[in-house]
């Protein structure tokens, strides 16, 4: 249900049209106010929302390459077009994040997968996503044992020649992660799979709970529209 | 005699790279037993265990469970049948969430709703790990996630449970919690191990394999006191361990509960 109302979401919030800045303040705002229901402090918001900033460093470049009619800022010469497109990265991709990441902090990952599942997503993808975040603690637990392993026999990497033994380290983490796919499979066979992942009951979200989230995607959607009637 | 839960004929296997694994083994289990299966690595302990629900076909000879033979159609049937408890619980356990994975064997088999979650339900309790039903697996403690991928086998209401090193990497604490629970559960049971005091306080029979046979087969006390036959297969007691101190207890106390 949040899963849904999110994509909804950041579909609404991509679909505005740049020019209406009054628009992207409502979406900020329910932005703000979705965190705040979910009781998440402000700072933790923030510090998630790290992971866009190469997407950012991508868009200051563009006022300064940008073509087409320039204005002046601050006495450096900008694209207009440029800026235009900066912007338009900048909030939309900022909305669109901090939505996933409300979504990932206030939603247990097995819910997240249920969810996947009573959206009809196709189910291999869902196990295949289960799998992942079931074995990836398990990969990097091995991972680390062999980082701890290599520094014990004092190995410190100074130059790149001495960086074979990191070839080989992922080169046997991945041998090791093949081998313990194998014998997943033949555990899961041992208890009598056949191909096909057991269809396990999903709870259905209550109705109160799809009557808010359409509410929030509906106000996102009327504030798109209106931005392109009113531009 | 009432019929084998394990009937292993003349059963020979060999891998494709040609080494020889099994090399003609004859093995019967009935009900109630509680067998170790002692051996040195590389003895065909691994490659019998992966017989006995047809993860492996014999290329020679038969395998039977509760006389129903281990061919294609009745895989389901014996799946069910044999639990099989890995060595790794990472192995075995890869649910999202603990509840899910114990429902993964059942719901296999067919059970859904009401009833799925009953045996879930069961498996859970069996082994005490009810109250972590909804958890992840990998934020349990080594421990527990053995109990609950004992719990995954139980689920599917086996009639004989197959346990690959149950205590390998078991705190003393954990090693005597399991043993308790193992021994709660009172199925017929095959042990894999390198741990001869454990199989030792579990176990009433012993089966030696080397070199893909079967070596010897008998009361797990007269095996143990054997010590030339336990040389012989690389089997030791650990250091200090008061062999015929322990016996004798178990003696004095009336059975299997040294």
């Amino acid at each position: 249900m949040k899963l849904a109302a999110t994509v909804a979401f950041v579909l609404a919030v991509v679909a505005t049209p740049r020019e209406a800045f009054w628009a992207f303040g409502v979406h900020a705002a329910v932005v703000v106010g979705a965190a705040a229901a979910g009781r998440l402090p402000p700072g933790f918001l923030l510090r998630r929302l790290l992971i866009e900033i190469p997407f950012l460093l991508f868009a200051v470049f563009l006022p300064f390459l940008g073509s087409g009619e320039r204005i002046e800022v601050l006495g450096m010469s900008l694209s207009r077009q440029g800026l235009w497109a900066a912007w338009n990265i900048v909030a939309k991709a900022t909305l669109g994040a901090a939505a996933s990441v409300i979504l990932a902090a206030t939603t247990r990952v097995p819910d997240l997968l249920k969810a996947f599942a009573r959206l009809h997503f196709p189910r291999v993808l869902t196990a295949m996503m289960g799998f992942m975040v079931r074995y990836l603690d398990v990969v990097i637990g091995e991972l680390g044992r062999m980082r701890t392993a290599l520094r014990s026999r004092a190995y410190r990497p100074r130059w790149i020649g001495e960086a074979r033994a990191l070839a080989a380290v992922a080169g046997t983490l991945f041998v090791r992660s093949y081998e313990r796919g194998e014998r997943v499979y033949l555990a899961m066979q041992a208890r009598g799979y056949r191909g096909v992942m057991p269809e396990l009951e999903a709870a259905a979200a209550p109705t109160r709970q799809w009557a808010g989230a359409g509410a929030v995607v509906a106000l996102a959607a009327t504030v798109a529209s209106l931005g392109w009637m009113l531009r | 005699m009432s019929v084998p839960t394990i009937a292993v004929r003349g059963v020979s296997f060999a891998y494709p790279d040609g080494r020889r694994a099994l090399d003609g083994v004859d093995l019967h289990i009935h009900p109630g037993e509680r067998v170790a299966l002692l051996g040195p690595n590389g003895a065909g302990k691994t490659t019998l265990v992966l017989h006995l629900n047809g993860i492996l076909t014999p290329q020679r000879g038969t395998v039977e469970v509760a006389g129903i033979p281990v061919v294609r159609e009745h895989f389901v049937e014996v799946r069910r049948r044999v639990g099989i408890v890995f060595q790794d619980p990472d192995d075995q356990v890869f649910m999202p969430t603990v509840r899910e994975d114990v429902a993964f064997g059942p719901a296999n088999l067919g059970l859904r709703g009401a009833e799925l979650e009953a045996r879930v339900e069961a498996a859970l309790t069996a082994v005490g790990m009810q109250e972590r039903r909804d958890r992840a697996p990998h934020h349990l403690s080594f421990g527990e996630r053995r109990l609950v991928s004992i719990a995954t086998v139980l689920a599917m209401e086996p009639e004989i449970l197959v346990l690959d090193e149950p205590s390998a990497n078991l705190d003393p604490a954990g090693r005597r919690e399991l043993a308790e629970v193992l021994r709660r559960l009172g199925l017929t049971m095959l042990m894999v191990t390198h741990d001869l005091p454990y199989a030792l306080q579990l176990c009433d029979r012993a089966v030696i394999m080397g070199a893909g046979r079967i070596a010897a087969d008998g009361p797990i006390e007269r095996i143990m006191a054997d010590r030339s036959l336990m040389a012989a297969h690389r089997l030791e007691l650990p250091l200090g361990f008061d062999l015929d101190l322990v016996l004798r207890l178990r003696r004095e106390a009336g059975g299997n509960t040294a």
